[in-house]
């Protein structure tokens, strides 16, 4: 029997890298979301160029689930490379779509799967001669096709076709002219099937983003001026947003001045020091980078933490150590971020779920790093930043005003009467500084990595650098009232078990959490969005017998960071871990949680020995 | 060293600037160097050059990497902000200072280990930009702070105190930055600052990126009979192109140079540079010829010092970035965000 569903199912799609099946891919995501429904496409891609496989999976949820599933029920296999393992893939009883303008070996079928065959190949040579509109076009006449056979508004693509070739309207008769040539296709051959996309109502104001693409405008948002960056995958595409939005929104109207910089350094250290001299100089600063480079600027980030400089530091993550898997997901940098350098450091770690929230915590991190006067991580993984997700919209505040800290100016210096760089004169740790050139007498201090006494002197004296070093613990301890909180969400029942998330494992753990209340496993959840950590993380893990902790890397990284800063039993944390460089899934999570509470399920031993 | 702190009252003729400052104005700490340290008398260089150019020290930004040459900012312009930062990494904090405010003068102090070894790759990325700096590197061939080991401008065959023989070729900053793109780039010796003092002037007021390598015998690890990088090699082996004047604004100078040996370098910014030719062969406007010249002389074991190359017309990072002319560290949320109204729109292209 056919899979049957309506606006619930995942379709994928087998590329070639370079072959021009991405844009495609995505118009077809788009023209669902139009229809009302709402789709989580994510790109499966190697580390390639061109000639490599890729796929493209989009999930269709009528309800609202945004994480990756697990298994394929609809495949579009074109790349003949892998269109064993392609096949092999899909669910039992799933459809499988595939170029039948040459016949497959014999005995090569899966008889449990539904095969659609369509001679894309024929019918597009029939139509054109030139091997560029030839490779082209199959991707559009593909989509003519499965518009057919979801039932989906051929009207909507159209229109879509219309929009994206918008100035360059000579390829639009051409394109839906293509989409035509699939969909007549289909129509006249092809039996409806049991996948059907309907129009609906679910998507409402939301927005289709790019994490990376986020990060990028809340950087413009936010007043940051400079940006030093190095290309690495997953975070290049941030830099390249930055250049573009500023480009767009940064430039005077009469002059064509730009009122920012950015310098494509020659590597991760070069990078973190330029946003370090500009951040010490007064301007708002940032690099993006992925775990590879963090290696790379851990000696700067001791210095930006001991001579205590802000900095921005975006980290897309992707699966480690060493080159890794440049291209696969992964929540693998939680500790060398948290406690980058050499020497006793801390760092403050932001950690935002999807596009939208990074727009917002992107934008936020210059604050937080001019209030604390320290580098400040944005941690997102490729899985954010590289994927559309569908997001709530946008918002600015147009009352808002840059939060710099604790900057004299040049009146407050006249004013003061003393000024030590580094005397905690309120009390939360956090010291007042200058900017260079503010005063010709006053304020003026002399920066270093060298300990120093709380006017900038350089001192090897036990006492002065212990007071700085613990100062620098109070400080960060006055960020954890600031930075986000944790965000609770108790179970419809009371229960004695929790479960801490955080970053891109949200949407993924959000749908687990539905199943395994349906199977009688109810959980308060806590979602983490800052370190250092706040009170309620600790208070969360008191109030449940066990917490399981939920993330993707191998070595629990997030659990070590809560066992080790809150001195928590780390038996009453349970690691759950997904680290195979996919995204996690709610399949994956509701299985191994349930597993768990199903083990736990005995009966208790104080009812044994009362009855 | 000395352990006395320096007396702040001076005497009271001490001449002073255009600023009303005197030369203790643009001092700071004692050094902390061995006595007799070459760096402590560019780090007086310095102090004069900023006297006479009548800077205001609030205006200076002065940054360092890690070694005994990047202590000095310490030891002058206490009234400037300092960043003695990591090894190595002062061309891109110094790049970072510089976009954040174009309006402050960036003096960048170096040694030969943190340079030419270290941090080569961002001596030679900032040299490319043109960051508009003075970029001084004193170059004793030697590391100080870690007892003795050769540094990699330490010239084949020569010799260390421990009488271990350096087999490795050297690097000539000098040369390397002529062939980055450098637009004002110099050598001298610590030990002469009647040759010195201008071109630190001259580099200040180059409105791009103006390389300094200054000989500064090291007195403790390289200054010993067989080393290249002593007092007295320097002195017999030095072969000076040219000795510099420096003009500020149009006022003109009476000079009494020999006709046809001096040479006039207008810059854009209108101060203009007199160059008392030594060599008549030398043309400081002509980067190829430059580059042979030093080459020539290298080969011979001579050191050549003077003002090597000029671009009279050089342009710097922020003139390709096409940077505001306010700072941008003086930007605020208005001049920066774009506001809700932008952020509806394209929420709006995002459907």
């Amino acid at each position: 029997m056919p899979i049957e569903a309506v606006n619930d199912f995942v379709i994928r799609f087998a590329n070639v890298n370079g072959s021009g099946s991405a844009s495609a891919n995505e118009m077809f995501a788009r023209a669902i979301i139009r229809m009302g429904v709402t789709v989580a496409p994510r790109n499966v891609f190697p580390s390639n160029i061109q000639g490599l496989p890729t796929w493209y999976e989009i999930r269709v949820s009528g309800k609202g689930y945004l994480g990756a599933r697990g298994g394929t029920d609809f495949m579009i296999a074109m790349n003949p490379q892998t269109f064993n393992a392609d096949v092999a893939s899909i669910e039992p009883d799933g459809y499988l779509l595939y170029d039948n303008t040459r016949a497959l070996p014999p005995g090569k079928m899966r008889t449990d799967i539904n095969v659609i065959g369509v001679p894309l190949t024929a019918i597009c040579n029939k139509e054109y001669t030139d091997p560029r509109q030839r490779q082209l076009f199959k991707n559009i006449i593909c989509l003519g096709v499965l518009i057919e056979l979801f039932g989906m508004d051929f009207a909507e693509v159209e229109k879509l076709i219309s929009e994206q070739y918008r100035g360059k309207d000579k390829l639009i008769p051409p394109n839906v002219h293509a989409l035509h040539l699939g969909k007549d296709w289909a129509k006249a051959n092809l039996k409806p099937i049991g996948l059907r996309i309907k129009r609906s109502n679910d998507v409402g104001d939301k927005i289709l983003l790019e994490g990376n693409a986020a990060a990028a405008l809340g950087a413009v948002y936010g007043g940051a001026t400079v940006c030093g960056w190095y290309p690495i995958t997953p975070s290049s595409s941030l830099a390249e947003a930055f250049a573009a939005y500023c480009k767009k929104f940064r430039h005077d109207p009469e002059t064509g001045e730009a009122k920012y910089a950015i310098v494509q350094a020659e590597d991760e250290l070069a990078s973190i020091g330029m946003v370090i001299g500009a951040a010490w100089n007064g301007a708002r600063s940032f690099t993006a980078t992925s775990g590879p480079g963090i290696s790379l600027m851990q000696e700067f980030l001791g210095l930006a933490y001991f001579a205590e400089i802000p900095a921005v530091v975006f980290d897309v993550q992707r699966a480690g150590p060493s080159t890794g898997m440049p291209t696969r997901t992964q929540q693998c940098d939680i500790m060398v971020c948290a406690y980058a350098s050499h020497g006793d450091t801390k760092h403050a770690l932001l950690i935002p779920e999807d596009p939208a929230e990074t727009f917002d915590f992107a934008a936020d991190a210059f604050d937080f790093a001019d209030r604390l006067q320290t580098p400040v991580f944005v941690m997102i993984d490729l899985d954010i930043g590289m994927n559309h997700r569908l997001c709530r919209p946008l918002t600015w505040d147009d009352k808002r005003q840059y939060d710099r800290g604790k900057v004299l100016s040049r009146e407050e210096l006249d004013r003061a009467t003393d000024f030590g760089r580094y005397m905690d004169v309120d009390g939360d740790g956090i010291a007042y500084r200058t900017y260079p050139g503010t005063h010709p007498e006053k304020g003026v201090f002399f920066t270093r990595g060298t300990s120093h006494d709380n006017r900038a002197r350089y001192s090897e004296a036990g006492a002065s650098y212990v007071e700085g070093m613990q100062r620098l613990l109070r400080k960060l301890d006055t960020a954890k009232e600031f930075l986000p909180k944790p965000l609770r969400k108790d179970a419809a029942k009371g229960t004695r078990y929790g479960v801490i998330y955080y970053g891109s494992t949200s949407p993924a753990m959000h749908e687990a959490a539905e199943t395994l209340a349906a199977n009688g496993h109810h959980l308060n959840t806590l979602r983490i969005r800052a370190f250092p950590f706040h009170q309620d993380v600790a208070s969360f893990i008191a109030d449940h017998d066990f917490v399981f902790v939920v993330e993707q890397n191998r070595d629990a990284q997030m659990r070590s960071l809560i066992v080790n800063e809150l001195g928590i039993d780390p038996v009453r944390l349970v690691p759950i871990l997904h680290y195979d460089g996919t995204p996690i899934t709610a399949r994956f999570i509701s299985a191994a949680i349930g597993d768990r509470l199903d083990k736990l399920k005995v009966t208790p031993m104080r009812k044994v020995a009362s009855s | 060293m000395t352990y006395l702190t320096k007396p702040k009252f001076h005497h009271p003729a001490l001449p002073a600037n255009k600023l009303g400052f005197t030369r203790r104005d643009y001092e700071a700490s004692t050094s902390t160097l061995c006595a007799g340290c070459g760096h402590d008398s560019i780090s007086a260089a310095i102090i004069e050059a900023c006297f006479e150019l009548s800077i205001e020290p609030h205006r200076v930004a002065k940054i360092s990497g890690i070694g005994c040459s990047s202590k000095t900012p310490d030891y002058f312009l206490g009234q400037s902000h300092g960043f003695n930062s990591a090894h190595g990494r002062m061309p891109s904090v110094l790049t970072g200072a510089n976009l954040a405010n174009r309006d402050l003068i960036y003096l960048g102090v170096s040694g030969d280990g943190d340079s030419a070894s270290i941090g080569f790759g961002q001596f030679s990325h900032a040299m490319r930009r043109g960051v508009n700096m003075t970029y001084i590197v004193e170059n004793n061939g030697v590391y100080g702070l870690t007892k003795g080991q050769f540094s990699a401008t330490a010239d084949r065959g020569s010799k260390s105190k421990k009488g271990v023989l350096n087999s490795d070729s050297s690097i000539d900053l000098v040369a390397i930055a002529l062939q980055l793109g450098a637009s004002f780039v110099a050598r001298s010796f610590s030990g002469d600052k009647g040759q010195l003092v201008p071109l630190i002037k001259a580099a200040i007021q180059h409105q791009g990126a103006a390389f300094i390598d200054v000989i500064s015998p090291c007195i403790a690890f390289n200054n010993h009979a067989g080393s290249t990088k002593s007092f007295d090699y320097v002195r017999e082996h030095n072969e000076a192109v040219n000795a510099l004047d420096i003009m500020l604004g149009r006022a003109a100078i009476t000079v009494d140079y020999e006709p046809g040996k001096v040479v006039t370098v207008q810059q854009h910014d209108g101060t203009s540079l007199r160059l008392r030719k030594l060599n008549n062969d030398y043309d400081p406007t002509d980067r190829l010829a430059a580059q042979n010249f030093l080459q020539r002389f290298a080969a011979k074991g001579e050191v050549v010092t003077g003002l090597l190359y000029i671009d009279p017309d050089a342009d710097d990072l922020h003139a390709s970035l096409n940077t505001a002319a306010t700072p941008l560290n003086q930007l605020n949320a208005k001049e920066l965000c774009p506001g809700q109204s932008a952020l509806e729109k394209l929420n709006a292209s995002l459907r």
